[in-house]
């Protein structure tokens, strides 16, 4: 296989493969989680102001007050590469293409170099926080080998997509089709790991609000 | 400088300055040292002393004559052409005047008497199927008289994509079993020039290296020149600032297109594509795909006509919801069916669970 079979490939039966399990999984997931349930509640609700679903959806995207002075890399890092994969996913005029192909959706793209600028500060701000879960004991400890992999898989294709435009290491043909491939990996096991987060986070968030929010705490 | 070249392009009007600032352009083009222009000028110049004159043989095979075309027509009577010149073209079917029996024995004329020095030039693909009977020549299969005449030959240049990568005879499905050059002939040194043509200038530059010094210039791993397939088409594209602006022509006559933006989203292969049509161009210089509005169907990779489509953006996948309604109603039914599951479990240690007594409690 050469390099422009390759990204037929990815482009074609890889990614028919890699989008049918990710539609599967994600179905999968989703339905299995919200129909676990809760045993209803049938103590009498407080009411306390600041304490609801919705509250807690707002206020956990904020530091709690004293933590962004104790754990500064987690917070601002987390910010930094959160904003910046967003940027480059969805800004990059490639990207957009890509959307507007699959959803017909489409909107205004960034000048390239400031795609490839915000790759950078990405990477870097995932190498921070990968070192930072290295050196402090306790994130160590708590790691498993779930936070490393959905770490790896998230960062390989911003890495192999930076390369391809920077033309680094191998041709762009071959490199465009490693990224491709690695965003399909990524596709393949998001729903199976704890990057599925993106699809329940808000969810889970409310849903921790609403039954704090019972009990009359505002978390 | 004197030499039978001189002389020959000095009666079609042709300078020795203007020879030597060819020679000059040729090797600044292949990017080798200044003193090189000089080099090939002169080898050039002494190369013609009529016996002297390097000996090329050029096969073609499955071919449509395109790369001949491209080489002869529509370069003539530029510098490109009397390049011939220096080269004895001992057989080319299209161009000799010989045909059948004669065009044959001149043919083994020229192997013989230049055996394991003449330069072989193959335009075409190889059919293997029906024991290599799609194509053949004064009835041997285009397979047998290759391996013939590639025997006796000093390098092989595999012209255009079909003899360099298969080419179009390769295509989907496939139905004469063609293969490239390289796919047969593994004892030789092979140059592929692709291109669907190739550019003349290319052809003319390889050649001008081979008479020069000797020898094959330097490859890339597609066994192709690097310096002329050094870099992407849309690396060198004069519509590469649109691109990094993020401006693209839409469709062929829309305010983009007639502003000249870029023409990715229109389906071009320039990312992909190495070759030298961005800094060379065509027909003396005059254009190239791009500049003429249309994106590049990357002819001078392997199997570009198979790469998805010419008018897909790069980025567009082939077809990714192929399998997608089929992944979600097995998604759906797997989740609720582990909802189901779940809920039976819980069901169960409900039923299971035994309540606490205050007389357990003291036990």
């Amino acid at each position: 296989m050469n390099d422009m079979q390759f990204l037929t490939w990815v482009r074609g039966t890889g990614l028919d493969i890699a989008v049918s399990i990710f539609v599967l999984g994600v179905l999968w997931r989703l339905f299995e989680i919200y129909s676990l349930g809760r045993k209803a509640d049938i103590s009498a609700a407080r009411s306390v102001s600041g304490a609801s679903g919705w509250h807690t959806i707002f206020r956990r995207s904020v530091p709690p007050e004293g933590m962004l002075k104790r754990s500064p890399v987690s917070y601002i890092g987390g910010y930094i590469f959160h904003i910046g994969l967003a940027i480059v996913v969805f800004l990059f005029a490639p990207h957009i293409l890509l959307i507007k192909n699959l959803t017909g959706l489409s909107w205004p793209g960034l000048p390239s170099q400031f795609i490839d600028l915000a790759a950078v500060v990405t990477m870097a701000a995932m190498v921070v926080v990968l070192v930072d879960r290295i050196n402090k004991p306790v994130k160590r400890y708590l790691s498993t080998f779930g936070d490393w992999f959905a770490w790896t898989l998230t960062f390989l294709p911003v890495l192999t997509g930076w390369m391809a435009v920077q033309h680094l290491v191998l041709p762009y043909t071959t490199m465009l089709a490693l990224h491709i491939l690695t965003v399909e990996l990524l596709l393949i096991f998001l729903p199976f790991t704890k990057l599925f987060h993106a699809f329940t986070v808000f969810g889970s968030r409310w849903y921790i609000g609403k039954i704090n929010g019972h009990k009359g705490v505002a978390v | 400088m004197q030499g039978p070249l001189i002389d020959s392009l000095a009666r079609q009007g042709v300078t020795r300055r203007t020879f030597m600032k060819y020679c000059a352009t040729l090797a600044s083009m292949m990017a080798l040292p200044p003193a090189a222009g000089r080099a090939m000028a002169e080898a050039m110049a002494a190369a013609p002393a009529a016996t002297k004159r390097p000996s090329v043989i050029w096969l073609p095979f499955q071919e449509c004559t395109g790369c001949t075309e491209s080489i002869t027509r529509s370069h003539s009577p530029t510098l490109e052409g009397l390049i011939f010149d220096a080269i004895s073209l001992d057989y080319q079917e299209t161009l000799m005047a010989a045909a059948g029996h004669q065009a044959e024995e001149a043919l083994h004329a020229a192997m013989k008497e230049n055996d394991g020095k003449y330069l072989l030039i193959v335009d075409g693909s190889i059919p293997l199927g029906l024991d290599g009977a799609y194509s053949c020549i004064a009835g041997k299969s285009n397979l047998e008289t290759l391996k013939e005449v590639a025997k006796g030959a000093f390098a092989i240049v595999a012209m255009g994509s079909c003899a360099a990568f298969g080419g179009i005879p390769k295509a989907n499905p496939n139905p004469t079993g063609a293969v490239s050059v390289s796919d047969i002939i593994k004892d030789k040194p092979i140059i592929n020039i692709p291109g669907c043509p190739p550019i003349p200038v290319v052809m003319t530059g390889v050649l001008a290296h081979f008479l020069t010094f000797g020898s094959l210039p330097e490859m890339d791993n597609k066994g192709r020149p690097k310096a002329f397939y050094g870099e992407t088409i849309h690396d060198r594209c004069y519509r590469r600032p649109f691109y990094d602006q993020g401006k693209f022509a839409k469709t062929f006559d829309d305010e983009g297109a007639r502003n000249g933006w870029c023409l990715f989203e229109l389906g071009c292969k320039g990312p992909v594509t190495y070759n030298a049509c961005a800094t060379v161009k065509w027909n003396g210089g005059t254009s190239w795909p791009v500049e003429s509005g249309h994106g590049c169907l990357g002819c001078s990779e392997p199997d570009f006509w198979d790469a998805g489509g010419f008018y897909k953006a790069l980025s567009m996948p082939a077809d990714p919801l192929k399998f997608v309604s089929t992944a979600a109603v097995v998604g759906a039914v797997a989740g609720v069916a582990v909802s189901f599951a779940n809920r039976g479990k819980k069901g169960a240690a409900k039923s299971a669970h035994e309540t606490t007594t205050l007389a357990d409690l003291e036990k």
